[in-house]
């Protein structure tokens, strides 16, 4: 991003300073923070029964006639041009339609990468696809193989001979940090942020710690394989996807393929997985450019190495975090620097250093993120961008600190945490980290840690217990639209573009939609994951849920004036004006006198009306701007350590979320358990294997790339303050990826209460511990 | 992956008949050669299902049990008299892969399957002399956590993933083969081959052989015995190191101990040194670490692996203190 950004960005924060908060969106609290039947009720899953039948069709099981498939080859060389490709034994292997390679590729421009000012632009990478003889990482497509059916094209993929002339390749993190970018901003935050002299006050306090913590890059791994099917009818194009951008990659592919809109429809019922993976990538151009070419629709599904070779992650980081505190442990400078890996063709720039601009209060502060160019595929949002790595490096840092104090670590937390937003000054709408941890402290017997460490053990366990901050900003994104359809037989439809990633999205709005609407939630259906439905944004920032109850809610309004119209004079609500009445018990109602009331089907019949259908769109999410807006946890974690082997087993996790309302305890307690899950998979064995002579993934595996299994993943015990935050619709906030947040650090500082082992590079493996 | 020819072998004569044409594989669960097969690290033209050979546990005339080897890995560690007289190969083998994994997986086959190495798994993008020798080794400098300290070579440095195979190697089994010249009969702990300069050549078993049967030895008299696995995450990985060990104490003194380490070396590794150390004296601490440190003595370590000698100790060390405890 750039300097204009910033000066953008902070214009806006500027001018909604001045104006008043009542004017606002969430300048009054949502009304159905207080009055709601559905919402915060357990419904399960509504694709739940879909999805256990085997019924819930996925994106590689669309049935199609003609259907061909692809297989990706890809580069095993860094830089370099590809000098000599055979593609003859291919094109002549059996079921093999094309061979495509740069030579024969439709002439596509580059994606335009995922930014702020243009929502249609959501490109991962701006790299050529198969445009080029040149090779600029190691895993980029260089020619794909069309067959009648999917293993035809494999072996087909296996005969193909390239030979490259090898260029010199930047592969090596340490050398690169040389030449590191020091970019304007970081997503809407400018970037370097000077307040103080904190290296000053590092020297001249009574307590400091100074350190450097590394994390590796990570790998995207859903259970679902990306999968794209492209099929053109004429000049129009359907495309079935598994993405989290269903809307924006139509406009993309519309963009980039020269076509209208309307001509362009993507559909993407469900998503198996996706985490920030699931976006825009390669494999979707390939096969809208082929299809086309071919006259034939075309399947390409990457194998679980194609999505190490051509999907991004996490980047590797590594960060500087130094805190001073004076005797009585108030915090007087906070210095957070670091280095992280973002190619300039690529659009993530893992914002690790968010929560320590937003969690505490320090005198000084010094925060600056530079990025680091290697020749690699672009990483990407991988879930808590930024905040997963960054909270792992401030929060470990914190306990250092308390322990060199000799204080305890909760204790200096809530000593320093901050009232308003340390930076900018701007009141939280809501924060309750405090109560957060009390809650959390209580319910996991913190009272019993040992201050003193290596002092607890059993057999050959050493045991111990930590605890971290988790945190994650506020995001509610604009161009999110719904439209309702109002049945005269009491029944509602809420249709939008949004994405399922499994995570109970139409649950949720269906009970958000019920109680907006004044219905029974069985009275309401949600459809999703078509393009062709009302524009919803991409399923990101834990930003979906509000982004459209904001769009709900704003067409619960436009419907309030329809139905006011339809319902005319006649009507016992005749004459009342919208902010005069509810809508309840399946029907408008005056707020004042409730008898004063009409049934939606009464007001349609008489309107000989079947149904009302209207379209709205999601108020411009200022709210963000006028108030400081974050979620944050408190993370517990208790652990064993053998003295034996340095194995770490984690007996218990506990999380106390403070994230607004909780619209559905059911499924908000299994993102917030998956998301500790992932915090466990980074704490203790996530890690990309990537080899810096050849600039190659090595463990692109399930079985090579750890995440945790059943026997590493113990009790999790979630809770949450529950209180609404007044400023955004239904009181909520994100609660998709703050889970991931703060866990590497508990398990970081439960190690070293156990073991008196201090681990500042991630993954925690045995042999980091074995060492005296 | 490749075209392949698939055919079931009614009889161990006619799969040895088979299995001795060129380019043809034997195969048995197929959770490794399928996976390498789908990988281009192996490209066999045809497959010899064996799996509906003799799959049987029986007893032998000598105290001990014949294993057929098409018997799945999960109905060995099941078995009533593996369990009740080798409990240490019972825990190995469910120490292993998942669940889905052993009831697919054979005897025979776990004793041919290859490397995890990720090298040897990257047959588009790296180099190594196990896939094609001559070649180059890119683990020596690159990812080698998983890789050997004892036992390997300039040439290769990939160890022999199995837990089974290490309890076999401390319990004696032997390793009943078919050729076309009849049967013979060899110790497990001499059935796999140290690379050398040949690491391609990983058994002594002849591209027109197959293994038959595992033979186990009658069961030691009072063997305490265990198996460890320490690995990097709690269940479904290789290990980093492993040990199979068997211990019995007679007024105070060693009268037998068998130890096999697994994850450190390019074959079940039975450590006849630090057994012969031990054998007939006190197990005193100086004298065990000692004799484990000479076991030891001539590891060499990589940067990725270096950990592993400390681990391998106090893994062993940890092990005979628990059995020799079981013993008091």
């Amino acid at each position: 991003m750039s300097k204009i950004q910033n000066a953008v960005i902070g214009s806006v924060r500027t001018v909604i300073g001045w104006v008043p908060a009542g004017w606002l969106p969430g300048g009054a609290p949502d009304p159905l923070i207080e009055r709601r039947a559905a919402i915060g009720s357990q419904a399960s899953r509504l694709d739940g029964p879909l999805k256990v039948a085997g019924q819930a069709r996925f994106a590689a099981e669309v049935v199609m006639e003609r259907l061909c498939h692809a297989a990706l080859v890809h580069s095993t060389v860094t830089r370099g041009r590809l000098a000599r490709m055979d593609t003859q034994a291919a094109e002549a292997a059996p079921g093999v339609i094309m061979v495509v390679t740069y030579r024969n590729m439709p002439r596509v421009g580059p994606l335009p990468l995922m930014g702020m000012a243009d929502l249609s632009a959501v490109g991962n990478s701006s790299l050529p696809i198969l445009q080029d003889a040149q090779v600029r990482y190691n895993g980029q497509v260089v020619a794909a193989v069309i067959a009648e059916t999917q293993d035809q094209a494999d072996h087909a993929a296996s005969l193909i001979q390239v030979d490259y002339e090898r260029e010199p390749a930047r592969t090596v993190f340490e050398e690169a940090k040389a030449h590191a970018r020091t970019p304007a901003s970081v997503l809407i935050e400018k970037n370097h942020v000077s307040v103080g002299n904190a290296e000053r006050e590092l020297i001249s306090a009574p307590h400091s710690v100074d350190n450097v913590y590394r994390t590796p890059g990570q790998n995207h791994n859903a259970i679902e394989l990306h999968t794209v099917t492209a099929a053109w009818e004429g000049e129009s194009l359907v495309v079935h996807d598994t993405t989290q951008m269903v809307a924006p990659s139509a406009s993309a592919l519309a963009k980039l393929f020269g076509l209208k809109k309307e001509q362009v429809r993507v559909l993407s019922p469900f998503v198996g997985g996706g985490f920030g993976g699931k976006g825009l990538w390669d494999h979707q151009i390939v096969a809208v450019a082929v299809a086309r070419m071919i006259g034939r629709p075309l399947r390409v599904t990457l194998s679980r190495e194609g999505v190490y070779r051509i999907i991004g992650g996490r980047s590797p980081s590594e960060q500087r975090v130094a805190i001073s505190a004076d005797a009585a442990g108030k915090f007087s400078a906070l210095v957070h620097t670091g280095y992280s890996v973002m190619p300039p063709y690529g659009a993530c720039p893992e914002q690790y250093t968010m929560g320590s601009r937003a969690l505490y209060d320090a005198g000084s502060f010094e925060i600056v993120q530079r990025h680091v160019d290697l020749d690699i595929v672009p990483n990407t949002f991988m879930r808590a961008p930024g905040e997963a790595i960054g909270t792992f490096a401030l929060e470990s840092a914190i306990d250092e600190l308390a322990h060199g104090m000799g204080m305890d670590p909760i204790e200096l937390r809530l000593h320093n945490i901050a009232e308003r937003h340390p930076l900018s000054g701007t009141p939280f709408s809501q924060h309750a980290l405090k109560q957060a941890f009390d809650d959390g402290a209580r319910r996991f017997g913190w009272e019993r840690r040992r201050t003193t460490p290596a002092t607890r053990r059993e057999g050959e366990w050493r045991i111990g217990m930590g605890c971290a901050t988790g945190s994650f900003p506020y995001v509610r994104m604009p161009g999110a639209n719904v439209s309702i359809t109002l049945r005269s037989d009491g029944t509602a439809t809420i249709a939008c573009s949004a994405q399922e990633m499994g995570m109970g999205t139409a649950t949720v709005q269906a009970q958000h939609a019920a109680d907006r609407l004044g219905l029974p939630i069985e009275a309401i259906t949600f459809e999703l994951g078509d393009s062709a439905l009302p524009a919803a944004p991409m399923a990101g920032g834990s930003s979906q849920t509000v982004s459209i109850a904001g769009a709900i809610a704003a067409g619960a309004e436009k419907l309030t004036l329809e139905l006011l119209r339809l319902a005319g004079n006649a009507s016992p609500v005749a004459g009342l004006r919208p902010s005069e009445v509810r809508l309840t018990a399946g029907g408008i109602a005056s707020t004042s006198d409730p008898a004063r009331n009409e049934s939606y089907r009464s007001i349609l019949a008489r309107a000989a009306r079947d149904a009302v259908t209207i379209t709205a769109a999601g108020s411009a999410p200022l709210e963000m701007f006028k108030f400081a807006m974050h979620s944050s946890s408190a993370v517990f974690c208790e652990l064993r350590v053998s003295d034996v082997t340095g194995e770490v087993r984690v007996d218990r996790l506990l999380g106390s979320f403070d994230c607004g309302t909780i619209l559905n305890p059911k499924t908000a307690a299994s993102q917030f358990r998956g998301g500790m899950i992932m915090g466990l998979g980074l704490a203790l064995m996530e890690e990309t294997l990537f080899d810096e002579r050849s600039g190659r993934i090595m463990n692109a595996t399930l079985a090579d790339y750890h995440i945790p299994a059943h026997l590493d993943v113990p009790q999790i015990d979630v809770m949450w303050t529950g209180i609404p935050d007044p400023r955004s619709p239904l009181g909520a906030r994100g609660i998709g990826e703050i889970g991931v947040t703060g866990v590497a650090a508990a398990v970081a500082n439960a190690v070293f209460n156990a073991t008196g082992k201090r681990v500042r590079d991630l993954p925690i493996t045995l042999d980091k511990l074995l060492t005296e | 992956m490749s075209p392949v020819t698939y055919v079931r072998a009614p009889s161990a004569t006619e799969a040895v008949r088979m299995g001795s044409e060129p380019g043809v594989r034997l195969l048995g669960g197929g959770t490794n050669l399928v996976d390498l097969m789908r990988k281009g690290v192996e490209a066999p033209s045809g497959l010899i299902d064996v799996t509906a050979l003799a799959d049987r546990v029986e007893q032998a005339d000598d105290g001990g049990l014949v294993i057929g080897a098409p018997t799945r890995n999960s109905v060995v560690a099941a078995h009533p008299l593996i369990r009740t007289r080798y409990p240490m190969l019972s825990r190995a083998i469910l120490a292993g892969a998942s669940a889905q994994v052993r009831n697919m997986a054979t005897v025979g086959g776990n004793l041919m399957q290859r490397t995890r190495c990720l090298y040897f798994n990257d047959a588009a993008g790296s180099r190594c002399n196990k896939r094609v020798p001559g070649s180059g080794c890119d683990a020596i400098g690159g990812s080698n956590r998983y890789h050997a300290i004892i036992g390997g070579s300039a040439a290769c440095v990939a160890t022999h993933p199995s837990d089974m195979c290490v309890a076999l190697a401390a319990l004696d089994a032997r390793v009943r083969i078919a050729g076309p010249n009849g049967v013979r009969t060899v110790q497990l702990v001499d059935f796999h081959r140290l690379p050398g300069d040949r690491p391609d050549i990983e058994t002594v078993l002849d591209h027109a052989e197959m293994i038959v049967a595992i033979e186990l030895p009658a069961p030691l008299k009072a063997l305490h015995s265990g198996y460890r696995k320490v690995r990097d995450r709690a269940s479904y990985a290789f290990a980093l190191v492993s040990v199979a060990a068997g211990l019995s104490m007679q007024d105070g003194r060693v009268r037998d101990v068998r130890v096999a380490f697994g994850g450190i070396a390019p074959k079940p590794w039975r450590a006849i040194r630090i057994e012969e150390a031990l054998r007939g004296i006190p197990l005193v601490p100086e004298t065990t670490a000692a004799a484990i440190e000479a076991e030891f003595a001539e590891a060499a370590l990589l940067p990725g692996n270096a950990f592993k000698r400390e681990l391998a100790k106090r893994t062993l060390t940890a092990m005979l203190n628990e059995l020799a405890g079981d013993d008091a």
